[in-house]
């Protein structure tokens, strides 16, 4: 078999789950659909882990697999880099363990199938956008990853989250609007839609107009999905009206899958980026990280909160990206890490006191540790990684953009990191106090621990959340390394590609 | 040109719906109607006028052809905003049923 094919795998295996599932619906016990999605999702894991290993073996770090064997100017080709194989990781490490929660979450609801169909639809989306060397692929992607979100967000039916989810689905498809136009001015000024060629093309085109105007439309666009702070209003109301699962998979995957991946592969790889470019991704992240923060601090929905720590994080990592210096891009990709764990596990923990306490109001709850240990050391240890306390992970990636903010001169920038960093370490506290610590009040006497599955993720999630920051080591560093290189070698990445391809 | 610039013009009155409408039925209509003005703009990009399409045998030299790859891609397009138009449209009903209104001034529960 040839290695490469192992590409194809990553968008086959969700889809037939899903399909798989929402067949076999009535047909067999609820107890097997778990099983099932279960056993894809590891399987899935598994598979980016093998890509990884594969990869790691392959002069160049690059693998590349034609579809039907047509070459990149006509066929679609799927690549595997370094930061494709990272974000695949990303990608099925939430997926796996949100779909191990699942059983304990969705076990009530009659229809947890429909559910699961379209969580596996958004998870093929997702691998999908990751590993695609097309540009009209990648908007096929997203638009898949997009319709199952929307339709998730409104799973439970009430007026609050039909309302978010008309929200979020009109906001989102007028972003994918602009990215489409994107797409069309791009094909008709360089006639060809695989990325290494377009890039190619335009390398040898000096376009003075259309490049510009394409990365503004790209920027409107996936900014949007990534949820930067202009274009933020849809992420507080669809985090806090979907299932905590799905809020889990949002925050910590989908905004910087659609996001925050797709336009650092298009404006760094494609393009090829202009400091002007930069220096708008820089200040959106900064406001992004000022306006959030401070927003997060006043909330007292616990959902909602996190949703505003969301949109302060991604503006953290668009910040570290637009610096383009080997440090910030590193402590980027390293801080999606990051904060890709940590935000999962917030979100599931604060759906495991849903589940238990029923009440997302901070003021309502108290003392919750007495009763639910796990949850609460979870919800502790990713608290601690995210607002940057020392020995976890949150504190490297956050300490790099810092650095690399000062490194460069930018000081106003690094100051409004050091005061986003804050603002979290308050909201977070804020959390712990009233959710966690403090009294035991009389109505959550009686009040049990979540499920057993639930407990099984959220304790394999806060090991890799205490044990994130090991991946600077030297023996792990490849896999963040490697990822931060694709980015800093820019347009260089299209005559790889199709040396690659012609072999 | 002239066309281009109609199809801005499309594209802005979908825009224009979607914005400042209030009732969700006529937001979805303006939805549409920016769909209509991407995928006819993307289709303008390969179209000559007069042109032809390129089948043939290869010893015959085409000389005035029409771009056959934009007209796939807005196909695919146009599937994806079908299917995004259903939903939205299953969301107003829904949105109907709970709300008895289709006003988005009147539904308004999600603040902050």
């Amino acid at each position: 078999m040839n290695n490469s094919a192992i590409a194809t795998l990553f968008v086959i295996i969700p889809l037939c789950t899903a399909f798989l599932i929402s067949l076999m619906a009535k047909l067999v016990k609820r107890g097997f659909i778990y099983t099932l999605s279960i056993l894809s999702a590891g399987l899935l894991l598994f598979s980016s882990f093998y890509a990884l290993n594969i990869l790691s073996k392959t002069a160049g770090n690059l693998l590349v697999y034609k579809i039907g064997g047509w070459g990149p100017p006509f066929g679609i080709c799927l690549v595997l880099d370094g930061l494709s194989v990272f974000m695949l990781i990303i990608v099925n490490l939430a997926a796996f363990f949100i779909s191990i929660y699942n059983v304990g979450y969705t076990d009530k609801d009659d229809d947890a199938p429909k559910f699961l169909t379209l969580f596996f639809m958004m998870v093929t989306g997702l691998n999908g956008v990751v590993i695609t060397g097309d540009l009209f692929n990648m908007f096929v992607f997203l638009e898949v990853a997009s319709i199952a979100s929307y339709a998730l967000v409104c799973y439970r039916e009430g007026a609050e989250e039909l309302e978010a989810a008309f929200k979020y689905a009109i906001m989102g498809s007028v972003g994918s609007a602009f990215i489409f136009i994107g797409i069309a001015f791009l094909y008709g000024f360089t006639s060809t839609l695989n990325m290494a060629d377009m890039s190619r093309v335009l390398a040898a085109k000096q376009g003075i107009f259309v490049v510009p105007f394409v990365s503004v439309l790209f920027i409107m666009g996936f900014g949007l999905k990534a949820a930067l702070a202009p274009f933020h209003a849809w992420l507080p109301d669809a985090h806090t009206s979907a299932p905590a699962s799905i809020s889990a998979m949002f925050s910590g995957v989908l905004i910087k899958t659609l996001g925050i991946y797709a336009l650092a592969r298009i404006l760094f790889t494609i393009i090829g980026t202009t400091q002007a470019l930069l220096s708008a991704l820089m200040a959106l992240g900064a406001i992004s990280i000022l306006a959030a923060g401070v927003l997060s601090v006043s909330q007292w929905n616990m959902k909602r909160l996190f949703a505003y720590s969301s949109i302060e994080q991604v503006g953290l990592i668009a910040l570290g990206l637009g610096l383009a210096t080997p440090l910030g891009i590193l402590g980027a990709i390293f801080h999606i890490f990051q904060h890709s764990v940590a935000k999962s596990l917030l979100f599931l923990t604060a759906g495991s006191v849903d589940n238990s306490a029923h009440t997302r109001d901070l003021r309502e709850m108290s003392g919750l540790k007495e009763k639910m240990p796990v949850t609460a050391a979870g919800s502790l240890a990713a608290s601690m990684s995210l607002s940057g306390i020392p020995p976890l992970g949150g504190f490297f990636s956050k300490l790099i953009i810092i650095l690399a903010c000062i490194e460069k001169g930018c000081y106003f920038y690094a100051l409004a990191a050091v005061a986003g960093s804050v603002l979290t370490l308050t909201a977070m506290a804020k959390v712990q106090r009233f959710a966690f610590f403090g009294e035991l009040k009389g109505k959550f006497k009686n009040i049990k621990e979540s499920p057993f599955a639930m407990q099984v993720s959220i304790v394999c999630l806060t090991g890799i959340c205490v044990f994130g920051g090991l991946l600077l080591l030297p023996q792990l560093r490849p896999f963040v390394s490697n990822a931060a290189d694709v980015l800093l070698q820019g347009v260089k990445y299209s005559g790889l590609v199709l040396e690659a391809a012609a072999k | 040109m002239t066309l281009y610039i109609l199809c801005l013009f499309l594209f802005c009155v979908g825009l224009y719906g979607v914005l400042r409408k209030r009732n969700i039925v006529k937001i979805i209509v303006g939805f549409a109607i920016m769909g209509y003005a991407m995928n006819l703009f993307f289709v303008m990009f390969g179209y000559k006028f007069h042109g032809r399409s390129p089948i043939g045998d290869i010893s015959q030299n085409i000389s005035n052809m029409v771009d056959p790859l934009p007209q796939e891609l807005v196909h695919t397009s146009i599937v994806i905003g079908l299917g995004l138009t259903a939903l939205l449209i299953a969301i107003a009903i829904k949105i109907y049923e709970k709300c008895g209104t289709f006003d988005i001034t009147k539904i308004k529960r999600l603040k902050g």
